[in-house]
């Protein structure tokens, strides 16, 4: 699946909900399942210390695709960790590079990766794209 | 309802006008005091008229306009003076705010009176701006700080305080009141064990300035600064308070117009007080802003005001009680209203996230007080605070949604 049909995946879930109670509820229970994080990962290097919250990030290469692993200290944090990892873990770094993360916005959690938040989901997007554009360059050499 | 019969709260919301907004379909309720204060239209009024009617730059026109705010900018230092009770107007510098103040004093002071292997002395429960300015003076002059710890109540130790002064001591700086867990720190006694070694205390009254009556001169702190914006006034304006017999003897910190009394290539006299410490043009719209605030307090009384907060502060107490798990951290037996707490197992950006959805605006985090946060071995806490214009219905809410709260995450 594309990271556009996965993304249009997640807006469909999204709009059954009426209200962000719902929607909270249902990042409470992705946080739940998000697959745990290898504690031996959570590293100070792998740190993305938010002001508000922490989100530790963890990426891999198996068979020419990044795999990511990641976790917070907050759910809520946890839970768009989840749909994040859900869009983006196991693609080629050329996808992740030129991926262009609109479900976000959609689904009405903007606010969440926007730089006045400091709960260190932006910075973990950043560092995302980051792995890939380095991936990217390395498999070109 | 306040319990205070004479306090008329609720034609005191009428004058904020930001109050009677809805946020996420939700009525507000602002509980993030200790962080801003709201204005009363007599504040946004008296802002407005200054730049629909009278602005202009003050101490240098020849002209009508500027002689004129150079007037009301001068009588705002003459409210502040007598709001606080100092002895003189030119004891009042304007300034940016308290983070400033305390730069100020830090660096001046430090030029005039800090030397290798001196000593500061602070405390473990300031804020980073009062925190920060001291390391980085301790660095340039190699002097020394010190820490004097606190128990688990919040309250300074006031006996390893005794014990840390020594000769080396060169200045007490203290918040008057906690940001993060309002503790009303004893400092009376604070000032009275320095003075008896003949060391000068700043007192940080970003917190104490807008909850309590402060009079300096009974204080007898040799330093006192506040911000405009937590006590009802605008932003970018603030005070900074200190004894003439040290201001006048402190050089300026920063250089510039207005400061100077004669300017040569040879070289520069400086200005008399409080002149020599406000370099460039001052934030007068700031400083006659915060007058007004100061004013409308005045009108309503600082005692009626903490009777009323101090009902608050002691119903919110009672309610947060009826919350399984919370502990607030905080807890002496003098306070002013405001409560940090957290509910176990819940992260407090979780918390004042789904607060946020249900209308409720509060302080999340280490509120700038990361070493107060080591002492208690938390990350950060939920901060409720309380102003003059809060009602008990509105901590009945805060008390309902933390109830969900606590359904959604467990």
């Amino acid at each position: 699946m594309t990271i556009d049909k996965k993304q249009q995946e997640i807006i469909d879930e999204f709009s059954m909900f009426d209200d962000w109670m719902d929607k909270y509820n249902y990042l409470i229970e992705l946080s739940k399942d998000l697959p745990e994080m290898d504690p031996k990962n959570k590293t100070d290097e792998n740190l993305i210390e938010g002001c508000q919250s922490k989100v530790w990030l963890n990426a891999e290469m198996q068979d020419e695709k990044l795999v990511f692993s990641a976790d917070s200290d907050a759910i809520i944090t946890k839970g768009i960790i989840a749909l994040l990892i859900e869009v983006l873990s196991g693609r080629t770094p050329g996808e992740i590079k030129d991926a262009n993360l609109y479900f976000i916005d959609e689904i009405g959690l903007k606010e969440n990766l926007s730089p006045t938040r400091s709960n260190g989901l932006l910075a973990m997007v950043n560092k995302i794209k980051a792995y890939a554009m380095a991936y990217e360059l390395k498999q070109n050499q | 309802m306040s319990h205070n019969v004479s306090y008329d709260v609720s034609s005191i919301r009428k004058d904020f006008p930001i109050l009677g907004q809805y946020v996420h379909n939700k009525p507000l309720v602002y509980l993030d005091n200790a962080a801003t204060t709201q204005k009363p239209q007599q504040v946004i009024d008296r802002i407005h008229q200054i730049y629909t009617k009278e602005n202009s730059n003050i101490h240098r026109g020849v002209h009508y306009l500027s002689n004129k705010l150079t007037e009301e900018y001068e009588n705002a230092r003459e409210t502040v003076r007598s709001f606080i009770n100092a002895r003189h107007s030119h004891e009042v510098v304007f300034t940016n705010g308290t983070t400033h103040s305390i730069n100020a004093v830090a660096y001046s002071f430090g030029e005039k009176y800090i030397a290798e292997g001196d000593e500061i002395i602070i405390t473990e429960l300031e804020h980073h701006a009062n925190i920060v300015p001291w390391q980085v003076l301790a660095e340039r002059k190699q002097a020394r700080l010190k820490v004097v710890p606190i128990n688990d109540q919040g309250e300074i130790l006031l006996d390893a305080f005794q014990r840390m002064i020594s000769p080396k001591t060169k200045i007490v700086a203290v918040s008057h009141i906690s940001n993060s867990l309002g503790t009303i720190n004893d400092v009376e006694k604070i000032i009275e064990t320095a003075h008896q070694h003949n060391i000068p205390v700043l007192l940080d009254g970003a917190q104490s300035i807008q909850h309590q009556e402060v009079d300096v001169q009974q204080l007898d702190c040799d330093f006192y600064v506040f911000s405009g914006h937590k006590v009802y006034g605008p932003n970018g304006s603030g005070v900074l308070y200190g004894k003439e017999k040290w201001l006048e003897e402190m050089p300026p910190y920063q250089t510039g117009g207005e400061m100077i009394q004669k300017v040569t290539f040879a070289g520069t006299t400086y200005n008399e007080l409080p002149f020599k410490f406000e370099a460039g043009t001052p934030n007068y719209v700031g400083a006659i802003g915060t007058a007004e605030a100061l004013k409308y307090i005045r009108e309503k009384g600082i005692r009626a005001i903490a009777g009323h907060e101090e009902d608050l502060l002691h119903y919110a107490t009672a309610q947060m009680g009826e919350i399984p798990d919370i502990t607030i951290y905080g807890t002496s037996n003098r306070k002013i209203s405001v409560l940090s707490f957290l509910i176990k197992g819940i992260h407090h950006y979780d918390t004042g996230m789904v607060l946020d959805k249900m209308g409720i605006a509060v302080r999340t985090g280490h509120h700038c007080t990361e070493p107060l946060m080591n002492h208690f071995g938390i990350e950060g806490t939920v901060r409720a605070s309380f102003a003059m214009y809060n009602t008990r219905d509105e901590i009945d809410r805060l008390r309902d949604a933390l109830i969900k709260v606590k359904q959604m995450f467990s």
